[in-house]
Parts: C-alpha cells; structure tokens; sequence
C-alpha cells in the first residue's frame, strides 16, 4: 500500500523544462505499477487548446490529486482518461493515454467497458432521481454483474458499505436517492461508481459542493477506497490535496508545472508558479 | 460606508427609510396593475363563455312532439318482411328484401303523422300542408326505419317523441318577432296558430334532445342536424395526429437534441423547423391539397388528408416543445448515466426521456389540442363541404367541429342555427377542456415519481 512511498523518483523538476515528459516515471517501474499513463496529451475544445502536452503516470493504489487555479484544464485532463470530453461537441484528445497499458483511444476500445472500469464522480452529486437501490444497481446491471435479485442485493450493499452510507440508508433503500443529504449522494455517486467494479475512480473536487463535515467523511472515504482502487481528484482545496493524496499535479494555464510526493509539493516546491500559487498569491 | 456621509447611522437609516418607502409605492403599483390585468382577462373570458352558455345551452332542449302515433295497416300496406329460406341463395333473397323495402318506400308515412295529429288539432287533415310544417321532416323516415327493424309494430300504437320543425322550434321559444306580418314569417299563420295551441295543450314539449349528438348535418332536417359526422371527423384526424406527430416530432426532437452532430445541416434544419411553426396553417392546407390530394390522390374532404395536413402543422410545435424539454434536463444526469457506462442510446432512454415525459406530454397535448381547433387549412382540402353521412374510416367524406361551426354560423335560418353554433362550440370547448385535464393530470401522475 505504501508504495508510493518508494516512487521518490527524480521528476524532472529541475526548473527550466516545463513540457518535457515530466510526469512519467522511468521505464524500469513501469512495467508492474503503472496504472494510468498520459503522454503528450492535448486537448482542443474547437480551435482552442485547453491543455498543451500534457504526460505523466499514476501508479495503482495511489492517490493523485491536480490542482491549480481555475480554468487551467484539470478537469479536461480528468476527463480524458474516461473519455468523458467525447461527449462534448467540438472537443478532440491527442496524445496517447493508456490504462493498464492499453491506449484507451484506440478505435478498437468499447468506451462503456472502459467507463466501467475508469469510474468517474462529479463536481455537484448527481443521484438519477430514482431510488437509493436503482441509483446504485443500475450501472451494475447494465454491465450485467448480478445474475439475480439476491447478487443484485450484494452488490448494491457492498457498494454502499464501501462507501461508507449503507448503515445510514440500510432502512430506506427505496426512498429518492435525490431526498438524502448533499454528503450522502456525493457518497451514494461513489457507491454507483464502485458497483461496476472499476479500479479506477476518477474525482472531479468532489467535495466543493459539500460542508465540512461531509467533506472530511468523504476524505477518510478515499482514503479508505485506496486500499481497492487507483484514485484520481481534482480539488482546488490545498488542505484536502495535502491531506488525503500521495501524490499532487500542479497545473497552471493547461500546462503541467511540477508533479511530486504531496509532501514535497507543500512544503518544497520546485516551480516559482507553484509556489505562488500554494502561497495564495493566485487562483 | 461607500458614501461618505458625516450624520452617522442615523443619516443611513433616513436615507432607507426614504427608499423603502418609494420601493414599496412601486411593489404596491406593481401589484395592483397585475390584478387589474388578471380581471380585465377574467371578465374577458367570463363574457366569452356568458354569451356562448347563455346562447347554446337552451338548444339541446329543442321543441320535441310527444305523439301517440298509430301505426294503421290501413296506410302500411305491406307484406310480410321477407326471411331467408332454408337452402336459399343469398343473392336471391337480397333481391326479395330490396323489393319489399321498394315497396315500403312508397308507403305514405306522413299520413300516419296527420292521423296522429289530427286527435289534437282536428282540421290537421284538412290542411296537410300546415300539418307537415309542425314536425322535422327527417321524422317519417324515422318511422319507416322502426318498420324496417321490427315489421311486428304494424297495427300498434306507440308513444314516440318527434322533433318539431327548426322554424316551430324558433317561434315557440321567442327567436323570432312574432308581430311581424305573415309575408315575413317562416310559418303560415295556420302552423303558428296550431304550434301554440299544440304547445299549450303539452303535445309539444321542450324537452333535451340527443340528436344533435347522434346525427349528422343535414339540410332537409334542420331540426334534426347534429353534430356527430363533424365529431368523428375530429376524433379521427386527432388520433391520426396523435399516432403520426407524436412519435416522428418526439424521435426527431431526441435524435436532433441528443444525438445529432452539430454542424451546418443541423443548423439549418432547427432553422426551418422554427419557421415552420410560424407559418400560417392555411398554408399548410394548400400543402396538403398539392401533395396529399394531387399528388397521392387522396381523397377529398377525407379525415386522413385532414389528419396528415394537420399532423404537417402540429409536428413543428411538437418537435420545439420536446427539445426545450430535453434541453430543460440537467446535463448532470446524462453525464451520471455515461459515467457508469451507459451507451448513449441507454443514458437517453433510461434516464433523460422519463424525466422529459411529463413535458412531452403536455406539450403533444396542447399541439394536438390546437390541431383540433384549427379550421383554415380544412377548408382548403374540401372538408368545408356539406356531408350528410357519419364517416365510417378516415377515408370517407367528413368535416369537422371547427368547420361544422363554421358552416352553421353561415346557415341562413340563422334563429335557429346561432343557438346550434354555440351549441356546438360548446361540444368543442368541451373536448378541448377534456384534453387540457388529461394533460395536466398525466402531468401531476408523472412528476410526482419523485
Ligand atoms: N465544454 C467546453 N467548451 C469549450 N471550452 C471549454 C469547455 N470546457 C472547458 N473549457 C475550457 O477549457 C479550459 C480548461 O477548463 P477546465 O478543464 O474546466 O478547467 P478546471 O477544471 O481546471 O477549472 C478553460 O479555459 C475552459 O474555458
Ligand atoms: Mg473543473
């Protein structure tokens, strides 16, 4: 579990190259750990490039998180390891970006295969106006994982178990799931996004809608999950990144500034832009 | 604290106190202006509905006799009604039965109406003319039609109600002037003196009268002309509206909403889907003259041109309404629906449709409600023609309620037929007040889900 501890690598934080591939670990490591890796990611929202050459790597079981000020294109990059940006009209990814070593943008790649194993939780919780059970079952079921009622059962209470709601909704599984609480359908969209048993859970500030007391439930929520998944967030809270990720991304006008343990990016930033940007002076 | 200002917190709170006051003039004008516009509606519609209710409602009673008329073997003279032999072709007993009702087509039935008459007003045989006034002249086929079904009445007496004639109808209940002078009149002295006299004796009787339900129009019957071919008329062309608007705008407003790339072709088909709905639906009637009658060589005056022009006209306002619907789901949920893996095809109709339900519905129904009383493009594909038969499919000849309104209003016996205009407009306020409830009741049923 602790072995994002042994991936000290040197980065490429030397200060001058900005966009060289300073997010991707030496190939030795590779070949075992690697879980999700971008190289030379660009995306254009019509003519306009949002994110400029983007590569890095993020190994299984950690967590990662981004940050940067608004607008830098986190969430674009977020969304390119689930191809979430092919539903948005005019966007387009170039580059390569791979999962368990398989370019995810090959034409032969099914995207709802790959939805279901790269899961992915919003910004503002987003239940389906349907019951507890229903929101939870139903990527479940598309996906055919429960062959009847009573493996449709398991699956809805693990999944809530994981994410840590089923003692509080346990009694009312079919009530709205749209009728709980901003904190329990932010967890109730973790506990969809686990029951298509992805290993891949990518956040996009899943908190900034919540208050703090459902902020730090779901803070100890990832750090629970990481034991079974390779986690991706994006937050543009400081203290949650240093609090609950391994590892931190910095982005700034769509480029990738500096990555590093989350330690060292707190406390011993390479880049200038970081700095002022960990200091308060922007974003 | 922006403005400077030397009196302290109470020089801020006069300044409040003084905007306060002009803001609550303003709230206060403001209200009052919407109830003024709201009763200004309220009377609009109050005098609307007064004058129609107040006009139509007192002619579904109409001026009925209630005769005991006998049925004199003397008058029916006739054999027996012809049954099917055993081991007879059919061909020949068809010829037996068409030449036994021949022969009851020369059956004087109006003689058994004077018999009947003649108990009330003695010298009813001695003016034939006069007589026959009194009743709709529709009323001895219906008597011929009771032998035809039940030849065993012959010899009987039965009480039956008879519809006064239109003019008897007007006089007795004060539509028209009675001090003007006989040359103006409808009726012969003679007729009015016996209407009164048989309306005083209780032979006529205002009573409620279905046949401007059941019939269809008629010409020769004015009494008698209802409204039933125009309703089928309308109910057809609003089922076919219902069965082809409804699906081609509602999987055209998903597929251009959901699913369409967007680009210049898009573009330009949301372009003229919106100028479409603003086209005048005349328009749309010369359309379906040229291409549906014209072209496809349909028939005209039928409901199923009616129909399909009808359907041309409502598809625009389906397709809009639908997609401000669609547009109107929170893209969270497809997105939710995409990121657990749904397809496309499966994010929309699991999850965006039901959502979108409640607003298709209401907006198919106001779309189909409108089709229903639109009356121009009718016009031009001959469904203004007179048609004295209830359509049977939707290819027979028909009108409809807009235009039967339409045609009535025109009717020159206009004392008698302004009350059936309203009459019928109130058959289709009625209809178009049904659909109205259906879609609001179908909406509460959906949206309550959750
Ligand atoms: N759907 C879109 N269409 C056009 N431009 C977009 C779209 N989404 C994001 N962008 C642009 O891409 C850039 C990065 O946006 P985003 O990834 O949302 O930033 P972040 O999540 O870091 O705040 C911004 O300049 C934004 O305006
Ligand atoms: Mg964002």
């Amino acid at each position: 579990m602790n072995m994002t501890q042994t991936l000290n690598v040197p980065m490429s934080t030397s200060g001058s190259s900005v966009k060289t591939d300073s997010g991707q670990l030496p190939a030795g490591n590779a070949s075992t750990n690697i879980k999700l890796s971008a190289s030379d990611v660009r995306v254009f929202y019509g003519q306009a490039e949002a994110l400029h050459g983007v590569s890095l790597d993020i190994v299984k079981n950690e967590v990662m998180a981004f940050i940067g000020p608004s607008g830098c294109g986190k969430s674009t990059f977020l969304r390119s390891f689930n191809r979430m940006n092919d539903t948005v009209a005019g966007a387009r990814v170039t580059g390569k970006i791979t999962v368990d070593g398989r370019d995810i943008y090959d034409p032969s790649v099914d995207v709802v295969l790959l939805r279901a194993q790269v899961g992915m939780v919003f910004q503002k919780p987003n239940p389906f106006p349907k019951s507890i059970y229903e929101n939870v079952a139903y990527g479940a079921r598309l996906h055919g994982l429960a062959a009847n009622k009573s493996d449709m059962d398991e699956v809805v209470e693990s999944s809530l178990r994981r994410a840590g709601l089923w003692e509080e909704v346990k009694d009312r599984l079919e009530a709205p799931g749209t009728g709980l609480s901003g904190g329990q359908q932010q967890r109730l969209c973790i506990a969809r996004a686990v029951a298509v048993s992805p290993d891949v859970i990518l956040m996009d500030e899943p908190c900034s809608a919540l208050d703090p007391i459902a902020t730090s439930i779901i803070e100890e929520l990832i750090t629970e999950l990481k034991k079974n998944y390779t986690i991706v967030i994006v937050t543009h809270n400081m203290q949650q990144a240093a609090r609950c990720s391994d590892r931190t991304t910095f982005f700034h006008l769509g480029d990738l500034v500096e990555i590093g343990d989350t330690a060292q990016i707190f406390t011993n930033p390479q880049q200038k832009r970081t700095e002022d940007y960990i200091t308060g002076r922007y974003g | 604290m922006n403005t400077p200002n030397n009196k302290g917190y109470a020089g801020i709170e006069a300044k409040v106190k003084a905007s306060l006051k002009r803001r609550q003039r303003e709230e206060t004008r403001f209200r009052l202006f919407g109830i003024g516009a709201v009763l200004v509606a309220l009377a609009l519609v109050a005098s609307l509905f007064g004058t129609i209710l107040s006009k139509g409602l007192p002619s579904f009673w109409q001026s009925t006799f209630v005769l005991d008329v006998h049925f004199d073997p003397e008058v029916v003279q006739i054999g027996p009604k012809p049954v099917l032999e055993a081991g007879e072709a059919p061909a020949q007993f068809n010829e037996r039965d068409l030449a036994w009702q021949m022969e009851l087509g020369f059956v004087d039935f109006n003689q058994l109406l004077i018999n009947a008459l003649t108990k009330h007003i003695p010298a009813a045989a001695d003016s034939p003319r006069d007589a026959m006034a009194l009743i709709t002249s529709g009323e001895h086929f219906a008597l011929r039609d009771r032998v035809v079904a039940d030849p065993s009445i012959i010899g009987k007496t039965l009480r039956l109600n008879l519809l006064a004639d239109a003019n008897v109808d007007v006089w007795l209940k004060g539509n028209i002037d009675r001090s003007l002078p006989d040359d103006r009149q409808q009726l012969s002295a003679q007729t009015r003196e016996w209407a009164d006299k048989l309306s005083a004796d209780g032979v006529i009787k205002n009573k409620f009268s279905t046949a401007i339900f059941l019939n269809p129009d008629s010409r020769s019957s004015l009494a008698a002309a209802g409204l039933a071919g125009a309703f089928m008329g309308s109910l057809m062309m609003m089922m076919i509206v219902i069965l082809l608007a409804v699906p081609i705008g509602v999987a055209s407003a998903i597929y251009l909403e959901e699913f369409a790339p967007k680009n210049w072709i898009t573009d330009l088909i949301e372009v003229n889907i919106n100028n479409l709905a603003a086209v005048p639906s005349i328009v749309f009637g010369l359309l379906g003259a040229a291409v549906f009658i014209l072209w496809f060589k349909l028939p005209i005056s039928a409901p199923i041109v009616g129909g399909l022009v009808l359907t041309l006209m409502t598809l625009p306002t389906v397709i809009i309404a639908t997609r401000s619907t669609l547009k109107a789901i929170p893209p969270s949920i497809r997105e939710a629906a995409l990121g657990v893996g749904a397809s496309k095809v499966q994010a929309t109709m699991h999850h965006v449709l039901p959502l979108a339900i409640p607003g298709i519905l209401t907006a198919t129904i106001i779309g189909v409600a409108q089709a229903l009383g639109e009356t121009a493009p009718l016009l031009l594909i001959g469904m203004s023609a007179f048609v004295s038969s209830i359509p049977a499919t939707p290819f027979d000849q028909s009108t409809a309620l807009p235009v039967q309104i339409f045609l009535w209003q025109g009717n020159e016996l206009r004392n008698f037929f302004e009350g059936r205009t309203s009459a019928a407009i109130i058959v289709l306020l009625a209809l178009m007040l049904t659909l109205n409830s259906l879609a609001i009741w179908l909406r509460r049923r959906y949206e309550t889900r959750w």
